[in-house]
């Protein structure tokens, strides 16, 4: 029977959502044992939560001060040996997995397979290629380990009330100190995280300016969504990045997503394809978003927004 | 300093892909064929840090059959110094990538390798980290901001969280995201001298690398599609038919 190990998914102080959909995937696998590693510093609070994802039957830590912040060089080769005895090396497919495995993969000298959306069996796979637009099934070698990045929107979380032991763990990596992390600018939200959140609200190039963002906020708070953008709004500098939805951005897979404003490239519809309902809002009847909506609205934005944050209220 | 970039020929990204009804793979007959965006965006960087003096060659490399000569013509007339072709008529894996990028940095004495983060056909996203883990350097994927000062680069990478600065020892690797530059337009003039430009052929076996695929592709097909829904007249529709389907209280 197979063993899976996942590298948990942080920010240095609390766990990140892919690696309960990781666990979910592993399941998928017929996994006989599902353990998680946390390397951080200090590691107790997301060892904690990873503990209480279901299915997990224990818990890693590998706490030192080099994995305060998740370095790719660093948490690498540590990995690597602690994927001894494994038979799957997983990681969700967000910037931290996408960072950090290939470079597990490469030192283990085997391939990864990419963005994993399911399971067809023990080594055979399907992924997105093409922007989502082709997706090839692929088999891996039975007898080399499985490296893989899930891609987190075809996967539910798992359930909670896991009870897995919390193990100490040490391995005798050499770590790199060509890299150094400086600083990072997050900015601090009350709302729902994009990948995780039941609802999203997302605003487009339409939207004209940061300013009017503020229509797209007060919406997402009165549903209590998390809100995303289209690339073209961050490009236009309305919105930080990491609001970015889309191929290149995050992809998510709410249970409702309302896209205001946004006409639907190609590589934003990849992003949302596995969200339950899809609502569009947008002036351009023509706009591509509307072949993918399950309800739309032809209109003015700065008329129908307002009016739709009253309605919804109370 | 010398920069290696990599080129890769992709479908080009306003081509809508459609999927063989054979399910061999996708359609590639007739399809125009370009610079991988984020490679462009790789080069141009690359080509910054050399105007502003702080590196004295761009190299660019690619891997594939003859006809990646096209882009690598281009690439020579966007601004790259000289460029090479490792011949090899089947697709790569992204590790056997990094071994032959690894074998011409040795041979050239790179001192800093950008790669674009991702390449919009398979879509793996791994060359990069790849190389970095085999070259054993550092690496700064999803870069939007590279600032080269003396032996350490100063790298802004686009990651969930918000934007991460890191400060990496050179040589090493780095992956160029969406807003890193836009990159330049080709001129005319440019194009003829780029003929003029040195365009090496190798081949892997020569590098010293064999290229041995590890995943085997089964099966290609179209993604499911989500069918067009329907249209609500006003916004107390709208609120009614989101009620209706519980997706709101």
């Amino acid at each position: 029977m197979s063993r899976v190990l996942i590298v948990a998914d942080h920010d240095g102080a609390q766990l990140g959502s892919g690696t309960t959909r990781c666990v979910s995937a592993a399941a998928k696998l017929g996994a006989a044992e599902i353990n998680v590693v946390v390397l951080a510093s200090p590691a107790a609070a997301i060892a904690a939560s990873a503990a209480q994802i279901g299915g997990v039957a224990k818990v890693l830590t590998v706490e030192r001060a080099e994995n305060a912040h998740p370095l790719a060089a660093v948490l690498a080769p540590q990995v690597a040996k602690l994927a001894a005895g494994y038979d799957y090396v997983l990681a969700p497919s967000n910037t931290f997995g996408k960072d950090v495995l290939p470079r597990v993969a490469a030192l283990l000298g085997v391939g990864q397979v990419s963005d994993l959306m399911s399971v067809e069996g023990p080594r055979t796979f399907k992924r997105p290629t093409y922007a989502g637009n082709a997706i090839i099934t692929v088999e891996s070698p039975a007898d080399v380990k499985l490296v893989a990045t899930i891609r987190t929107a075809s996967f539910a979380a798992a359930p909670a009330g896991g009870t897995a032991p919390i193990e100490a763990a040490s391995t005798d990596a050499v770590l790199p100190t060509h890299t150094r992390f400086v600083s990072i600018a997050a900015a601090k939200s009350d709302r729902p995280e994009l990948q995780s959140a039941a609802r999203v609200v997302s605003g487009g190039r339409a939207l004209a300016s940061a300013e009017n963002f503020k229509l797209i906020f007060a919406l997402a708070d009165r549903i209590g969504a998390g809100v995303g953008a289209s690339r073209a709004a961050v490009d236009a500098g309305f919105v930080p990045s990491d609001m970015q939805v889309g191929q290149t951005g995050k992809i998510i897979a709410p249970e409702l997503y309302v896209a205001i404003g946004i006409s639907g490239a190609i590589q934003h519809l990849t992003g949302i394809k596995d969200a339950r309902t899809i609502v569009a809002i947008n002036k351009d009847p023509e706009a591509p978003i509307f072949e993918v909506a399950d309800v739309g609205l032809v209109g003015d934005l700065f008329k129908i927004v307002p009016e739709l944050t009253a309605l919804l209220g109370g | 300093m010398k920069i290696l970039v990599g080129i890769k020929r992709v479908v080009d990204y306003n081509v809508r892909v459609r999927v063989k009804p054979d399910g061999s793979g996708v359609a590639l007959d007739g399809v125009k064929m370009s610079i991988n965006p984020f490679d462009e965006i790789a080069l141009e960087e690359a080509l910054r840090i050399r105007e502003r003096g702080q590196a004295s060659e761009v190299l660019a490399v690619a891997i594939g059959p003859d006809d990646v000569q096209t882009q690598l013509r281009s690439a020579l007339a966007m601004g790259a110094d000289r460029a090479i072709l490792v011949k090899c008529d089947t697709a790569m894996e992204p590790q056997d990538v990094a071994r032959v990028l690894l074998a011409i940095i040795r041979q050239e004495g790179i001192g800093l390798a950008i790669l674009g983060k991702q390449a919009i056909d398979d879509d793996a996203g791994q060359t990069g980290q790849m190389l970095a883990a085999l070259w054993d350097r550092p690496q700064a994927t999803f870069a939007s901001k590279v600032e080269i000062k003396d032996n350490v680069a100063v790298v802004i990478r686009e990651v969930d969280a918000g934007l991460e600065t890191l400060e990496i020892d050179l040589p090493a690797v780095i992956t160029s995201d969406l807003r890193l530059n836009e990159p330049r337009y080709i001129k005319l003039p440019d194009i003829m001298k780029a003929k003029k430009k040195p365009l090496a052929v190798t081949d892997p076996a020569t590098l010293g690398v064999s290229a041995a695929a590890q995943l085997r592709v089964l099966k290609t097909e179209a993604p499911a599609q989500r069918s067009r829904g329907i249209l609500v007249k006003d916004v107390p529709e709208l609120v009614a038919e989101l009620r209706k389907r519980g997706v709101v209280s």
